[in-house]
C-alpha cells in the first residue's frame, strides 16, 4: 500500500482499517463487464486522453463498487434510478404553462436526445457562457415554456437530467477542451488540484493518487462523472453531478462552491474531460 | 431515506463500534419476534436456504434471498435492527416456487435469520452475518 | 397518499400453461422506518408500505407484510404459476390508508 503518499489523517483512517481487519467492503473482480440489459455494452475503462497527465487509464466508477452493487445497473428493473427516469418522461410529455408547451412540442419523443449527454457541458455561444445540460433544461423552463426554473440539484431536474443521459447510453463521453472552452477548462484544473478544507485534500489527492486504496472501509474511485446522474444506496436517490461535488468538498471540511455556481461549472467540464472515452452510464447505481 | 450530516455521523460511529462485534443489544427483541413467529416451537436447521452478502457496501440496501421449497410463510428478521421485523412472505396457491427476493436495512453489523414455516407445521431456520461498513464518501 | 408513488412491475407477456414465470415489482416510497429523527431530534413517525400482495385470476400468489427495515423504493422478487391466459393484480398498502395497484395480462399458449 502507498500509505506514505497519503496525507496523515488518511493515513490514519487507512491504518485503522487494517488494523480493524474487516469491514472492508469486497470489490468485485477485475474484468468484469458492463452490460447493460444484456445489450448495451459500456466501456468502463479505457486509456486516458493524452491531455491528462496523472492517469495512464481511466476508470468507471462501477468497478469500484461491490459485485452486489455492480449487479444493481446491469438491469433497468434492477436500476431503481429508472423511477426518477419514468418520472421524468412524465414531465417531458407535460404540457404546462402559459405558452401550453411540454418539452415534447419542441423536441418530439425524447430519443432526440440522443448524444446531447456525451458533449455536456460546453460553450454556448449565445450566452457566451459554458453551460450544463441543467442549464439547458432550466433555459428551455424559462424561455420557451414561460414556467418556474428547476432547483439546480432538486429531484425534478436530476430526474430529468437522468432521462436525457439514458439516451446516449453506451455512448463515450467527447467534451470539447479547446476554443472558447478552454477558459473554463483551465480553471477546472486549478479547482481540481486545488487541496481545500481542514483536511487539505484536492480532488486529485483521493480520485488521482490514491484510487483503489480504501478511505475507511470503502474504496475510492476516479471520481469519473460518465455514470450521473447516479444513484446511491446510501440516500436511496437520484445525485446530480454538483451535489456530488458539493459533497466531496464538504468532505474535505471545507466551505463548498454553491452548485449551479461558475466553479462547479468549470470543475465539471475539466472531470468530465478526464473522462472523455468512458462511456455515458445515467443513472449508475454507486453506494 | 435523507441523512442529515449529524445523522450520519451518528450513524457512523454506531456502525465503527458495530464493526467489532455483532449488535447485542436488540437481541432479546428478535429472540421474542422468533417466538411471536414459531409460538416458541423448536426450528431445524435444514430446509431453508437465506442468501445475503457477507459484507454489504452500504445497509441501506442490502440484497436478500430466501428459499423454503414446501414452506407456507417465511419471515425474515433482523437480529440487531432497533425493531428486528423486516418482513414475511406468505405464500399462495399460485406461488411458483417458495422463494423471493428483497432489499433491506441493516442498522449495523449482525444476524439475518430467516425462518420457514412448513406445511406440516414445523419450522427451519436459517441465519447469516452480514458485516455492514460505513464507507469513505461513497466514491 | 404520498406523493409521487408509482409502481414498476416486470411480467412476461406469454408463458406456456402451467409454466413458472420470474415476477419482479419495485415501488417509489421513501419507507420512512419509524426510527429517525428530525433536526429539532423529534422522532419522524414511521409511514410505510404495510403489505404487498400479487393475485392472479383471483387466485393468491404471494402477500408480504413489510416494516420499516424494508430499503426505500420497495422490492420484491418471486415465483409464480401460470395456469391460464389472465391478469396479474398488484396491490400495495400505505400506512397512511392509500392504495396503489398495477395489473398485467399475460397469455398462455
Amino acid at each position: 500500500m502507498k500509505i506514505s503518499k497519503l496525507h496523515p489523517i488518511m493515513q490514519l483512517a487507512t491504518a485503522a482499517t487494517l488494523a480493524l481487519g474487516l469491514g472492508v467492503a469486497a470489490q468485485a473482480e477485475e474484468g468484469a463487464k458492463l452490460i447493460v440489459n444484456g445489450e448495451i455494452e459500456m466501456v468502463t475503462r479505457t486509456a486516458a486522453p493524452a491531455y491528462i497527465d496523472g492517469l495512464d487509464e481511466i476508470i468507471s466508477g462501477w468497478e469500484f463498487r461491490s459485485t452486489e452493487t455492480q449487479a444493481l445497473q446491469m438491469d433497468d428493473f434492477d436500476n431503481s434510478g429508472m423511477l426518477g427516469v419514468d418520472s421524468a418522461l412524465e414531465a417531458w410529455n407535460k404540457v404546462q404553462g402559459p405558452e401550453q408547451k411540454s418539452c415534447a412540442t419542441c423536441h418530439g419523443d425524447v430519443e432526440s436526445m440522443k448524444g446531447v449527454r456525451t458533449v455536456m457541458p460546453k460553450f454556448n455561444e449565445e450566452a457566451n457562457d459554458l453551460w450544463t445540460l441543467e442549464d439547458y433544461i432550466n433555459n428551455c423552463r424559462t424561455e420557451r415554456q414561460n414556467v418556474e426554473a428547476w432547483g439546480y440539484t432538486g429531484g425534478s431536474m436530476t430526474n430529468m437530467a437522468a432521462l436525457i443521459a439514458v439516451q446516449s447510453r453506451g455512448m463515450p463521453m467527447n467534451v470539447a477542451i479547446d476554443g472558447p472552452a478552454a477558459p473554463f477548462w483551465e480553471a477546472g484544473k486549478e479547482l481540481y488540484y486545488a487541496r481545500t478544507g481542514v483536511l487539505e485534500l484536492s480532488c486529485a489527492s483521493c480520485h488521482e493518487q490514491s484510487y483503489g486504496l480504501h478511505i475507511r472501509a470503502d474504496h475510492l474511485s476516479q471520481g469519473q462523472i460518465n455514470g450521473f446522474p447516479a444513484y446511491r444506496l446510501k440516500n436511496a436517490k437520484l445525485n446530480g453531478i454538483h451535489a456530488r461535488f458539493k459533497g466531496c468538498v464538504r468532505d474535505t471540511k471545507a466551505e463548498t462552491y454553491k452548485p449551479g455556481g461558475p466553479e462547479f461549472h468549470a470543475l465539471e467540464l475539466y472531470v468530465a474531460s478526464r473522462g472523455n472515452g468512458l462511456t455515458v452510464e445515467g443513472p449508475s447505481v454507486r453506494n | 431515506m435523507n441523512f442529515t450530516r449529524r445523522d450520519a455521523l451518528v450513524i457512523g460511529a454506531g456502525a465503527f463500534t458495530a464493526a467489532l462485534l455483532p449488535i447485542q443489544a436488540f437481541a432479546s427483541l428478535a429472540d421474542d419476534a422468533e417466538a411471536a413467529f414459531t409460538g416458541g416451537a423448536a426450528t431445524t436447521d435444514g430446509g431453508i436456504e437465506l442468501t445475503a452478502p457477507e459484507i454489504a457496501e452500504n445497509g441501506n440496501t442490502v440484497p436478500v434471498a430466501v428459499s423454503a421449497p414446501g414452506a407456507v410463510s417465511i419471515i425474515l428478521i433482523a437480529a440487531g435492527n432497533p425493531n428486528p421485523d423486516v418482513a414475511t412472505f406468505n405464500f399462495g396457491p399460485l406461488s411458483g416456487s417458495q422463494s423471493a427476493s428483497t432489499r433491506i436495512r441493516l442498522a449495523g453489523t449482525q444476524d439475518v435469520v430467516a425462518i420457514a414455516k412448513m406445511a406440516d407445521g414445523s419450522f427451519a431456520r436459517a441465519a447469516s452475518t452480514v458485516k455492514v461498513t460505513i464507507g469513505g464518501c461513497g466514491g | 397518499m404520498a406523493s409521487g408513488v408509482k409502481p414498476r412491475v416486470k411480467v412476461p407477456k406469454t408463458a406456456a400453461a402451467g409454466e413458472t414465470i420470474t415476477i419482479k415489482t419495485l415501488i417509489s416510497h421513501k419507507m420512512e422506518s419509524g426510527q429517525r429523527k428530525d433536526s429539532d431530534g423529534n422522532l419522524i413517525p414511521q409511514s410505510i408500505i404495510n403489505t404487498f400482495t400479487c393475485d392472479f385470476n383471483g387466485q393468491n400468489v404471494i402477500s408480504v407484510e413489510l416494516h420499516g427495515a424494508i430499503s426505500t423504493n420497495p422490492y420484491f422478487q418471486f415465483e409464480a404459476t401460470v395456469p391460464e391466459s389472465g391478469d396479474f393484480t398488484f396491490t400495495w398498502n400505505d400506512d397512511d390508508g392509500s392504495t396503489y395497484t398495477d395489473t398485467k395480462s399475460i397469455a398462455v399458449s
